[in-house]
């Protein structure tokens, strides 16, 4: 234990001979881990935020649908339960959420002009916590019941159509038979969302007045479950499959938008692949610096040797020098880090590319996010990596035959 | 001159190992660089012609508006003479008229919303890819009239093949009842699920008639022989349809307002991530040069003591970095084009790139393009960070006094 001490220290004072080339390489090293987390937080809070709209829009982490729905989303392929069956299935199951509704695509249709998009029947009250639209910042109303007569659009839809709270529109679809389904709507609500496309696909009427409407008595085409966790949805999936039977499709958030699925599952490959590469570029600095701390105390060494210190003592203390300079390195960085996403936490306003990012799936403010694993994981990965660096300098420095090394002219 | 580039040539050498991390350092960020820069650039490419050439043409000419609300009223009037006008003005074929609408599309069993496109038959191929992409039947023809082209997932969803009728309902540019019965000519397949899910096109004089358009159209669409060449095609145009016709024409930023902003945004993501490696690589030359000068000062304290001016000896210090630096360059370089060129070849994919691709118009394979710039743009700027991380270590030989310097050892 006493000489762990004597090496940190005599590690210590060796850092700061030459104080130029550490506070350069310190530089380095702070940049690099400044880098690796600032652009890591960047990164999870935009996927973040995408997989947050994006199960929004699905939404939910598992779905039901009527077997080959989901490759011809019509009114034909709706589910063989009843909304009571379900009740009776999953009142109790504990999901945070969950609830039936009518999805099928329409044709809306102003006085002045006409746009395809995606109805959706509801439950208002079953869907607050989870929809898309804010109930609260809605312009005029939602709707307030499932047999609500009125309709609820996008301000971008309510724009292109001319119309407004308080006028006409008429909704077109098919019935199971393919008939022409239509029915007049006056519009109680106009809502923002996030994502322009939102705002222009989607229309909420009352599921009763849907199933009306459509002439399909009380059957649904969706049910929804949210859990707890979207990274991990499998409790919701296995409960959900076990509840239903096989008469129904049911899919994970992952599978509806495989998009987004594959974005949070090679999330992690980027985050420590991003880290690797900055690690190696300081790799090759921080090899440097140590090839060049143990040649310019090469006689040193030499006498230590000659003195008795054992060549693990040497290698010890030169290993020991390495991990003080990347532990202060990510020390300052990692605070640095912290210290420069705190205040970008209110969001970074990217509308200048807004039309830009959606096409990414993202909306136009990005909020950082800086989790703890991405913290310990940059460190890991530079102490473990600057471990396995500073091996081969060490194991150098600690074979020198003593009496060449203090003969050597440096 | 000859004999100071030996002898920078020389001090590089001296620590063999120190040099060789040094351009380590700049040969890694190197192959880096002009893989993803290549990679990016061919992405790019590949985002604007995938786009552009399937569907919307480098400009077109429109209604004031338009592009943004895409109503129906917002009208081009006589748009085939314009169009005509257009492709006679400019010497060009690749004009063409269009028309659109939404409409509700009826098979036997199934009922979808649309969008419905009147299109010249004999000049849509020239403008567009989807003519081209016809899987089933044909595309349409001069005496086509009531005949309709559909998209795959579209004819999978209305139940439809080739020959089968689909009955449109929708509203006229008045807004008045429109309907028709139409055959299904053909079912296109571009791979772009959006396209192929909501698109249909009919010859534009049978749309003019069912939409009662009385010959307007929505948009005149011109395809420039390449990106490059858009700019200077659409002042011609402008020229040609003047504002005071009520006409605006529109070039490709306007027209997917996404596209620009989707690679501005990725490309500043990743600039960032490169002006960091640059910079590492640029501390790694400061710590090096820095510790080659010092550890040389008593030896430059002889030299200057001998008559050599620091001006030289700066000018020295600065060789030797631009020396590692181009060793850095051309190393860096060679391998990373080698990669670039072998992935060119063979075809760059990763696991979820289907998926990822595939929301940008993109193939699952990339064949990054070598270029000139592609592949030469980032090792020289990290060779220009090179020479600005020794300015400093060569400045300091300025304020160097022979005497002081030889008595450090």
């Amino acid at each position: 234990m006493r000489i762990l001490i004597v090496l940190v220290r005599l590690a210590w004072r060796y850092l700061w001979r030459n104080h130029r080339r550490t506070i350069i390489m310190l530089g380095a090293i702070v940049l690099g881990t400044w880098a690796m987390i600032f652009m890591t937080a960047l990164t999870r809070g935009m996927v973040d935020q995408m997989i947050a709209d994006g199960i929004s829009a699905i939404p939910g982490h598992v779905q039901v649908h009527g077997q080959g729905y989901l490759d011809d989303p019509s009114v034909t392929r709706s589910i063989p339960l009843s909304d009571e069956e379900f009740a009776a299935r999953f009142a109790d199951a504990g999901f945070s959420a969950w609830a039936t509704r009518v999805r099928v695509p329409a044709v809306i249709t102003s006085e002045r002009e006409s746009r395809g998009v995606t109805l959706l029947g509801i439950d208002p009250a079953a869907e607050r916590d989870f929809s898309f639209v804010d109930y609260g910042a809605v312009d005029g109303r939602f709707l307030e019941s499932p047999e609500d007569s009125g309709i609820v659009i996008g301000a971008k839809l309510a724009d292109t159509l001319e119309t407004r709270v308080g006028k006409r529109v008429v909704l077109m679809s098919q019935d199971p038979d393919n008939d022409i389904a239509d029915r007049g709507f006056r519009v109680v609500g106009v809502f923002e969302a996030n994502m322009q496309a939102f705002e222009e696909g989607f229309v909420f009427v009352g599921k009763a007045t849907a199933q009306k409407m459509l002439r399909m008595g009380t059957a649904t085409t969706e049910a929804v479950f949210v859990g707890d966790d979207y990274r991990n949805v499998e409790p919701v999936y296995d409960k959900v499959a076990a509840g239903v039977g096989d008469a129904v499709t049911v899919s994970r958030w992952t599978e509806v938008d495989t998009y987004l699925g594959t974005m949070l599952k090679t999330m992690d490959g980027f985050v420590l692949v991003w880290m690797i590469v900055i690690f190696l570029a300081l790799s090759f600095g921080l090899v440097n610096t140590l090839v060049m701390a143990v040649f310019e105390r090469v006689r040193e060494i030499g006498l230590m040797l000659a003195l008795g210190m054992k060549p693990a003592m040497i290698l010890g203390q030169i290993i020991i020098e390495s991990m003080m300079l990347l532990a202060l390195g990510l020390l300052i960085g990692t605070a640095l880090a912290w210290a420069s996403i705190v205040p970008l936490e209110g969001g970074i306003d990217l509308s200048a590319v807004g039309e830009g990012m959606e096409m990414w799936g993202a909306s136009s403010v990005l909020y950082p996010k800086l989790y703890l694993e991405d913290v310990v994981l940059a460190n890991v990965v530079v102490l473990v990596l600057g471990f396995f660096a500073s091996l081969s300098p060490a194991w150098r420095a600690s074979r020198y035959e003593p009496v060449e090394a203090i003969t050597k002219v440096g | 001159m000859n004999i100071v580039l030996r002898l920078a040539w020389r001090n590089i050498w001296r620590q063999p190992r120190r040099t060789w991390l040094t351009t380590g350092a700049m040969v890694f960020s190197n192959i880096l660089l002009v893989f993803m820069i290549s990679l990016q650039f061919g992405m790019y490419g590949l985002m604007i012609n995938n786009t552009l050439q399937v569907f919307s043409g480098h400009m077109q000419v429109q209604a004031p508006g338009y592009v943004d609300d895409a109503k129906m009223r917002q009208v081009v009037d006589d748009v085939q003479p314009l169009a005509a006008h257009l492709r006679e003005a400019l010497g060009s074929d690749t004009v063409a008229a269009r028309a659109r609408a939404f409409a509700l599309a009826s098979s036997e069993d199934r009922t979808y919303g649309i969008a419905i496109y009147g299109v010249e038959p004999r000049h849509e191929p020239r403008v567009s890819n989807l003519p081209g992409l016809v899987e089933h039947g044909r595309y349409l023809q001069d005496d086509d009239a009531y005949e309709i082209v559909i998209g795959s997932v579209l004819a999978r969803n209305l139940q439809v093949a080739t020959g089968d009728e689909l009955t449109l309902l929708g509203s006229g540019v008045d807004g008045s009842f429109a309907a028709a019965v139409v055959v299904v000519a053909g079912i296109f397949e571009s791979g772009v699920k959006d396209i192929d899910r909501n698109i249909a096109q009919m010859p534009l004089t049978a749309f003019q008639d069912m939409f009662y358009m009385n010959g307007a159209g929505h948009q005149v669409v011109i395809l420039a022989p390449s990106l490059a060449d858009a700019p200077e095609l659409q002042a011609r145009v402008e020229a040609l349809v003047g504002a005071d016709d009520g006409l605006v024409v529109q070039d490709w930023d306007a027209l997917q307002p996404g596209l620009r902003q989707a690679i501005q945004a990725d490309m500043s993501s990743a600039f960032f991530m490169y002006g960091i490696l640059v910079v590492l690589v640029a501390f790694s030359v400061l710590n090096t040069q820095l510790m080659s000068v010092l550890e040389r000062t008593h030896e430059f304290g002889v030299v200057m003591a001998l008559g050599m001016k620091p001006g030289l000896l700066g000018r020295i210090v600065l060789l030797e970095s631009a020396l590692m630096g181009l060793l850095g360059f051309v190393l860096g370089v060679i391998a990373g084009t080698a990669l670039t060129a072998w992935l060119s070849v063979r075809g760059f994919t990763m696991p979820g790139m289907d998926e990822m691709a595939a929301q940008f118009n993109l193939p699952a394979r990339i064949y990054p393009p070598v270029t000139l710039l592609s592949v030469a743009i980032g090792p020289f700027v990290v060779f220009v960070f090179t020479l600005l991380a020794s300015v400093y270590p060569a400045w300091r030989l300025r304020r160097l006094h022979p005497v002081e310097a030889m008595r450090v050892n």
